[in-house]
């Protein structure tokens, strides 16, 4: 959109971020995954986000098809190659680069 | 093998009960693998995680893989394996050759292959995490397929994926907890770490039950790999380094078989083959399940002394192996048939096997290992190795020597005579072989070049046999076309003699008997004709006294005549001067 001028700068405007976010259950690293994942998305890429938030002790099967080793873990599937972060995402400008999303700062 | 796996069924009921019954020993996991449990005494520790480590290429994963599969396959114990390194159907198709179907037992719910793909560069930290997803995928697997045996190879590369050292050691200590809480037995693998570390990242530090190092040496160009446990926590265990083998049937490790002496022995004895030889031991050959030695200089007839043992013990409808280290055995059987040995239809009747291969073809464990299996697969009663000597050639002589107790060792065991055949490079007769195992073997036969006259004959020998009397004579040694043969050594005026020098003074005793015969006889009939002479000698003389007194008697009655007539003549002319014509009438009648 644009009135989100934090948006990369050599993109269009038809980004759409489709996310998985692997956590588990309410693990301190999840909950806090969550709550930075949450804050990241809101400021940066609303409304053009898909957030799937995943509990992989409810689904067991899933860390093996996603190659799950650490978590949380983020998955971006689109745009672009897929990217994996992990961590609580804490760490805002990894997180942005590593979805690919190059604030003017 | 059978007390492992009644320890192995013992552990599997043991966990039904979920090990109420305290053992004083440390619960064991037999492998499976060959070799193995009998270092460690009936296998890894239950319930605990082993690391192998060991460097690149000396058989870590495949040894691992081969814990699981042996486990699925033989003591009824899934088992997972996780791969960090190569993917699962790249694992399936590289064990494929070993003759385990990693898809077939995937499909049986006996095995799951996970493979953990972690690449760097495609992973952003962004903050704290921990490894749950591997203990999720860890623990789902376990308990989708019941396992009780777990593999990570190779856990380290979690450390080129990962960046953050203190989260994943902190998670590696909760990993080992984790797989203990499961009640699983595993096997983490790690490289080789530089110095004297055993792995790059110091596991052996998180892995404090038992610890297996693998190595792989390269000597005389010839690789060897060799394998210790390092530790072994509640438990004795050999502390040696064993070599093993990786081949067609997974891994092999061969310990020093029996360190005790505590051989079953035998006293029925077999024949040599030779009867002449035979009669040397007392007329009975050779022990059942002893170890013979045939040593020798070169061409003096070791291998067809071989030959002819191995046609005696086929001859017995027993079965003989023959391991060729120098002939094929094409060449042998054509070389045998020249004495008049047949050994085609032993190999025909399944008897006989020859097994031929050069001694540089693998190392000496290797060939070791190979013999084991062969024996153990064949089932034979006699054994022969033609020569040992060449073995020298890829190992050092205590390596040969080492490997040659371990074969006597089991041999013996299993109750099988094995002979030897050792080319002796001097034409002294030393006290020791080459190899060095005159001491170890029971019968020592030494076959040896006598030269005299300008030309060589074989003498034969018995330098050594445990318990049965034995001729201590040199026999002279032939090979004929007929077969081999021993025969005893002339003990003439000049000495010992051998070959033709036998001969001709054989001859030569001949002529004197039938000189000395002519003689008798020519002499005999000189005392014929002697006799003969002197008879009719006799004879004339008899007849000479006989004529000689018919001579004397006639002229004795002539004389007598001549004086009756005289005194008759007288008388009448007395008479007639008398006239008395009557007178001389009664006269003459008185005188009739």
């Amino acid at each position: 959109m644009t009135e989100q001028n934090q948006l990369p700068l050599d993109q269009g405007e038809n980004q759409f971020f489709r996310l998985r976010l692997f956590v588990i259950g309410a693990s301190p690293n999840s909950v806090r995954a969550i709550a930075n994942l949450k804050i990241i998305c809101e400021r940066y890429l609303k409304p053009n986000y898909e957030l799937e938030i995943i509990d992989v002790y409810q689904q067991p099967l899933i860390a093996r098809e996603e190659q799950i080793i650490a978590l949380p873990l983020l998955i971006k599937k689109s745009p672009g190659v897929e990217r994996k972060l992990i961590g609580d995402m804490s760490n805002t400008d990894k997180v942005l680069k590593g979805l690919g999303i190059f604030t003017e700062s | 093998m059978r007390v492992v796996k009644q320890i192995g069924f013992i552990m599997t009921k043991l966990h039904k009960k979920q090990q109420l019954i305290t053992f004083e020993q440390l619960p064991k996991t037999p492998t499976g693998i060959t070799g193995l449990d009998e270092i460690t005494g009936g296998g890894l520790p239950n319930g605990r995680p082993t690391l192998i480590c060991g460097e690149a290429g000396c058989g870590k994963t495949l040894m691992s893989l081969e814990f699981i599969v042996r486990g699925a396959t033989e003591f009824n114990e899934p088992g997972v394996f996780m791969a960090f390194e190569e993917k699962a159907d790249e694992l399936a198709s590289n064990v494929a050759s070993l003759g385990f179907d990693l898809i077939k037992l995937q499909d049986d719910k006996k095995l799951r292959l996970d493979h953990v793909h972690i690449d760097r560069s495609e992973i952003e930290e962004t903050g704290e995490y921990d490894l749950e997803g591997l203990f999720i995928r860890l623990g789902f697997a376990i308990d989708s397929i019941g396992a009780k045996r777990v593999v990570l190879d190779t856990l380290e590369n979690l450390f080129s994926g990962l960046s953050n050292q203190i989260i994943l050691r902190a998670e590696l200590r909760r990993l080992f907890t984790f797989l203990k809480e499961k009640g699983v037995t595993a096997i983490i693998t790690g490289e080789k770490g530089d110095g004297s570390s055993l792995t790059r990242q110091g596991l052996e530090e998180y892995v404090s039950d038992c610890v297996i190092l693998l190595d792989h040496r390269v000597i005389n160009q010839i690789s060897t790999r060799r394998l210790r446990v390092v530790k072994y926590r509640g438990t004795q265990h050999g502390t040696n380094e064993y070599p093993f083998l990786i081949d067609e049937d997974g891994i092999s490790v061969l310990p020093v078989t029996s360190l005790r002496l505590e051989k079953e022995v035998s006293s029925e004895r077999i024949s040599s083959g030779i009867p002449s030889l035979d009669s040397m031991f007392g007329g009975k050959g050779f022990f059942q399940g002893s170890s013979i030695l045939v040593s020798g200089t070169a061409g003096t007839g070791k291998t067809s002394i071989a030959a002819s043992f191995a046609n005696e013990v086929c001859g017995n409808k027993k079965r003989c192996l023959y391991f060729a280290f120098e002939e094929a055995p094409k060449q042998i059987l054509r070389n045998m048939k020249s004495i008049n040995l047949d050994l085609q239809k032993h190999i025909d009747n399944g008897l006989l096997e020859f097994h031929a291969s050069r001694p540089t073809l693998y190392g000496i464990e290797m060939h070791l290992v190979a013999i084991y299996k062969i024996i153990k697969r064949f089932k034979p009663a006699a054994v022969i190795l033609d020569p040992i000597t060449n073995l020298i050639t890829v190992g050092s002589v205590s390596e040969v020597k080492s490997m040659l107790i371990r074969l006597i060792d089991f041999l013996q065991d299993e109750q099988i005579t094995v002979m030897f055949t050792a080319l002796s490079l001097n034409t002294v007769v030393s006290e020791q072989t080459d190899e060095g195992v005159s001491s170890l073997v029971d019968t020592w036969l030494l076959v040896r070049d006598i030269e005299s006259n300008g030309e060589r004959n074989r003498g034969l020998y018995i330098m050594k046999s445990r318990g049965m009397s034995h001729s201590n004579q040199v026999r002279e040694f032939t090979i004929t076309d007929k077969g081999l043969s021993l025969v005893d050594v002339y003990l003439g005026p000049d000495g010992v003699l051998t070959g033709s020098a036998r001969e001709a003074q054989k001859l030569r005793e001949k002529t004197g008997v039938a000189l000395r015969e002519f003689a008798i006889t020519r002499k005999d009939k000189e005392i014929l004709r002697r006799r003969m002479m002197l008879e009719s000698k006799i004879a004339s003389l008899q007849a000479e006294f006989e004529s000689t007194e018919e001579e004397l008697n006639k002229i004795y009655l002539e004389e007598e005549l001549k004086q009756d007539i005289i005194e008759r003549n007288r008388q009448e002319i007395t008479d007639i001067r008398r006239g008395n014509a009557d007178t001389l009438k009664s006269k003459s009648k008185r005188k009739k």
